[in-house]
């Protein structure tokens, strides 16, 4: 692990290199701001832009990466954020994985994304049962799924592309379950006119699927196999029946992810981080941008990058003391069309609103879990255990649900949706990193 | 109002401990807990069950709640997870040895078994230390547990002898055989202060201060060390009430993490991680076991420790609140000493035969 | 496109460059990549790195997440350790 200890502070420093981080980083970097961006991941793309060769990625993916290489940002990817902490001048942001240091920051961005929201059946931790936006994170990092009889379910706009990229990859996609009632989702779909890229894409997505059978008000309540998983219980509410499949993606939608921003006591609420229309947090100097403030889309997530990119350097104008080039380019980007962006931003967030609105989670959801069935997956603690206590903490502390390696990742969202619990708030490290990491300082 | 023969103010592994003993001997008990049972210093600390010599007091009530909870091997169930590792005390130099051997005296002394080991015998029980360590006291009798399961079976115990348990409670105020809460007002002729690091919100007498310390969790890593280890450090550093101090103490779970401490300072109820203490930890822990680099952390939090200015833990009467006893401040030993107090105070308050001399822990 | 050579479980594995180890797992019919704390088969569920369900010792690195390493030539992959 290279130690590559930062001398000066960077003007800019992104988490996460998916749309967000990326059109930041871009519109930062091209003032001249020295900006550095940070991702776990081997590439940069996020979750949906997620690649091992450029030329499977849509035009759009492939403009923004290009553009960020021919940026002078610094790239950091396998590369995670363990912690996060303010000094008098600069944001201490220490790191682990290949670069392993401590970078400082006269501003952030948090671009940290979303993962998927997983509810607890009997049979789900069978190899086999992945996420949906798991299913398609494996299918895009070079899993082979020619043949392979595929069952998509869940909720939300992802089972649709998703379906169609295992359709596309040779899979066999049998069903597509929606747990939304038919008439929200319908609704949902024809108000798609209000933003028309959107409309084409759902258009194309559906026909790509087709020899998929497409329901809605239907989920999944149990999954069967002894060493993998063999078939999917499915209901409807009035009628259960059994189909067979290879590989099951079940996931019920995307939340934000908000580690890093609760590390860096940046207030969050309704389980996003908050944030104004300049995409401030309530850190001074930290920004937010992408699905961490809001699960709303590419579009959204670009729109916000650039916006928060412009605040963090205003920030820096007016944080310097002196005067540079960096400053000039910063003022005329700040001023330029601000008020476009901001249309633009409200249009996208309304659209979120619609969407969270369509595919709510049905209550029925909440009975499939059953007394034997694992919660938290990384403790193996079962859902009857963590009914005898009250509180997330209470479970945390007598059951050990939430005390394994995902940090509550996976079981936390569950409980808060089953039982109604507040979540824990993060604390440092971010995510699992080891000793060495925090033993390292700044040179500066 | 409701009326019993006595209320316990605190649900951790001290009130708890103490509910266990009453009820036993047909008393009729109220526990009023603010949260959920071990929800204080009972689910922040290690869990170690270690004799401590720092004053004849502290090795009485050590080795005496050590046996206690001996007898118990048999009855807590898994989830209690009690391990007899052992305890490791690491002399880094021939003066510590020497203080070692005087440990060693003293222990025997009283009754407690364990062994010198030089430096090879020290290498081959714990391969992941450093070189160049002169030895170390074993004490093999020390065990580990996990406190909020053990806190849990102790009330669970004392309700099945009939104990109340009520959580969700706050009290505002106790004395003249009332309690005051958020949730009504209780009677009882015998109310016990069994807080912690709170006693002297409800006692203004009990000079009990939180004492603040760090604790991180890797992921597992079976068989990486054996027993617990504690530098002799860890003496000076517990038993100064002044301002920081950091000392290596590290102990195998048997989930096979490793539990890695530890820190003390006073700094009121600041909970937040300080992180120039974690490095500070993290760097003496380093330096006796340098295989830790690679081994990741998976969390870090903070717990306060109830601490006295004399070391010793308040087991007694409160002379200036009638009625009132208090069982609070035993600093880093309250899981160690849970038993023994519990006992001690039963004795007292049903006029038994003290089980040992209770005159240090009078308040 | 070229191929790397891994080995998994002492067997050897050819996957596309730059594919995860935990693709390389998957296409090579390789589900349960870790035992559970109950002795449960256990594989990827979120690919990309929050679940911890993917964990592999990679060249005797234990808790490596499969789904967030890119292959590389000679790398040895230990499952259900």
């Amino acid at each position: 692990m290279a130690d590559v200890t930062a001398i000066h502070a960077a003007d800019v420093l992104i988490i996460g290199a998916g749309p967000a981080g990326i059109a930041a980083a871009c519109i930062a970097a091209e003032t001249g701001a020295s900006v550095v961006v940070i991702d776990e991941n081997p590439r940069p793309g996020g979750q949906i832009w997620r690649h091992i060769s450029r030329h499977t990625l849509p035009g759009q993916a492939k403009y923004w990466l290009h553009r960020l290489d021919k940026s002078r940002a610094r790239v950091h990817t396998g590369t995670s954020v363990v912690d996060i902490t303010r000094g008098n001048a600069h944001f201490a942001i220490r790191t682990a994985g290949i670069v392993e240091t401590v970078l400082l920051a006269k501003t952030v961005i948090l671009a940290t994304g979303a993962r998927e929201l997983f509810l607890p059946f009997p049979g789900w931790t069978l190899p086999g049962i992945t996420g949906v936006g798991g299913g398609q994170a494996l299918l895009k990092s070079g899993t082979p799924m020619a043949g392979k009889r595929v069952i998509i379910a869940g909720s939300g706009p992802l089972l649709l592309p998703v379906a169609a990229a295992f359709a596309a990859a040779g899979a066999h996609v049998s069903h597509i379950l929606e747990q939304a009632p038919g008439h929200r989702v319908t609704r949902f779909a024809l108000g798609l006119w209000r933003s028309p890229m959107r409309g084409v894409h759902a258009v194309i997505y559906r026909s790509k699927t087709m020899g998929s059978r497409y329901r809605t008000g239907t989920w999944v309540t149990a999954a069967e196999g002894q060493d993998r998983v063999r078939a999917a219980i499915i209901t409807d509410g009035r009628r259960t029946w059994t189909e067979r499949c290879d590989m099951l993606c079940v996931g019920y939608g995307l939340i934000p992810q908000l580690e890093i921003a609760q590390i860096a006591e940046c207030d969050t609420a309704f389980g996003r981080v908050v944030a104004d229309a300049q995409m401030s947090t309530t850190v001074a100097g930290i920004f937010a941008a992408g699905e961490s403030s809001g699960v709303a889309g590419i579009t959204s997530a670009l729109v916000e990058g650039e916006i928060a990119a412009r605040s963090a350097l205003q920030h820096v104008r007016r944080s310097s003391l002196h005067e540079h080039a960096t400053a000039d380019a910063a003022e005329s980007v700040a001023t330029a069309a601000p008020n476009a962006l901001s249309r633009r931003a409200r249009r996208e967030a309304a659209f979120a609103a619609r969407m969270n609105e369509a595919f709510e989670l049905r209550a029925e959801l909440r009975q499939v879990p059953q007394p034997k069935t694992i919660v938290c997956r990384c403790e193996d603690v079962v859902l009857g255990d963590i009914a005898r206590c009250e509180s997330m903490r209470e479970a945390r502390l007598h059951t050990r649900a939430g005390m394994g390696p995902c940090q509550g990742r996976v079981c936390g969202p569950a409980l808060e949706l089953l039982f109604n619990w507040s979540a824990l708030p993060a604390r440092v490290p971010a995510v699992p990193a080891p000793v060495s990491t925090f033993l390292s300082n700044t040179s500066a | 109002m409701t009326t019993t023969d006595v209320i316990i103010v605190g649900g951790g592994i001290v009130g708890a401990a103490i509910a266990r003993e009453l009820s036993s001997d047909g008393r009729r008990v109220l526990v009023l807990e603010r949260s959920f049972v071990g929800a204080g210093a009972t689910g922040a600390g290690m869990g170690h069950i270690v004799v401590m010599d720092d004053s004849p007091a502290q090795l009485a009530l050590t080795v005496g709640s050590r046996d206690l909870l001996d007898e118990l091997e048999r009855e807590l169930p898994d989830a209690c997870e009690r391990d007899l590792s052992g305890t490791l005390w690491i002399a880094e130099d021939d003066a510590q040895l020497a203080e070692v051997r005087l440990k060693q005296q003293r222990h025997e002394a009283a009754g407690v078994r364990c062994e010198i080991l030089d430096a090879y015998a020290l290498a081959t029980a714990e391969p992941n230390l450093r070189k160049g360590l002169a030895g170390a006291l074993r004490v093999a009798g020390d065990a580990v547990v996990y406190p909020p399961a053990v806190a849990r079976w102790l009330m669970d115990r004392a309700v099945d002898a009939g104990t109340e348990l009520r959580c969700g409670v706050d009290v505002h105020s106790i004395g003249g055989g009332v309690v005051v809460t958020n949730r009504g007002t209780f009677g009882a002729p015998d109310i016990i202060n069994a807080t912690g690091a709170h006693a002297q919100g409800l006692s203004h007498g009990a000079d009990i201060v939180p004492r603040k310390g760090h604790l991180l969790i890797t992921d597992r890593y079976p068989a990486f060390c054996r027993h617990q280890l504690v530098e002799l450090g860890y003496l000076a550093s517990a038993h100064t009430l002044n301002s920081e101090s950091v000392a290596f103490n590290i102990q195998p779970r048997r989930t096979g993490q490793l539990l890695i401490g530890s820190s003390r300072e006073v700094v009121g109820w600041d909970a937040s991680v300080n992180r120039r203490i974690v490095q500070r930890m993290l760097q003496r822990a380093v330096e006796f076991m340098p295989r830790l680099k690679s081994l990741d952390i998976i969390r870090t939090w903070t717990g306060f420790r109830p601490a006295t200015a004399h070391k010793l833990p308040y087991i007694s009467r409160i002379p200036a609140q009638p009625g009132v006893w208090i069982a609070a401040g035993h600093e880093g030993l309250g899981i160690t000493t849970a038993l023994g107090s519990a006992r001690l105070l039963a004795d007292l308050l049903l006029s038994r035969e003290p089980w040992t001399d209770p005159e240090p822990y009078a308040l | 496109m070229s191929d790397v050579e891994i080995r998994v479980d002492g067997r050897s594995v050819r996957v596309e460059t730059g594919a995860t180890v935990a693709a390389a797992l998957l296409g090579d019919e390789t589900f349960a990549f870790r035992t559970s704390i109950s002795g449960q088969p256990r594989g990827p569920l979120c690919g990309m790195g929050t679940c911890f369900e993917c964990r592999v010792t990679i060249n005797g690195m234990p808790h490596r997440r499969a789904c967030m390493t890119v292959v590389a030539t000679g790398m040895e992959i230990v499952t259900r350790g």
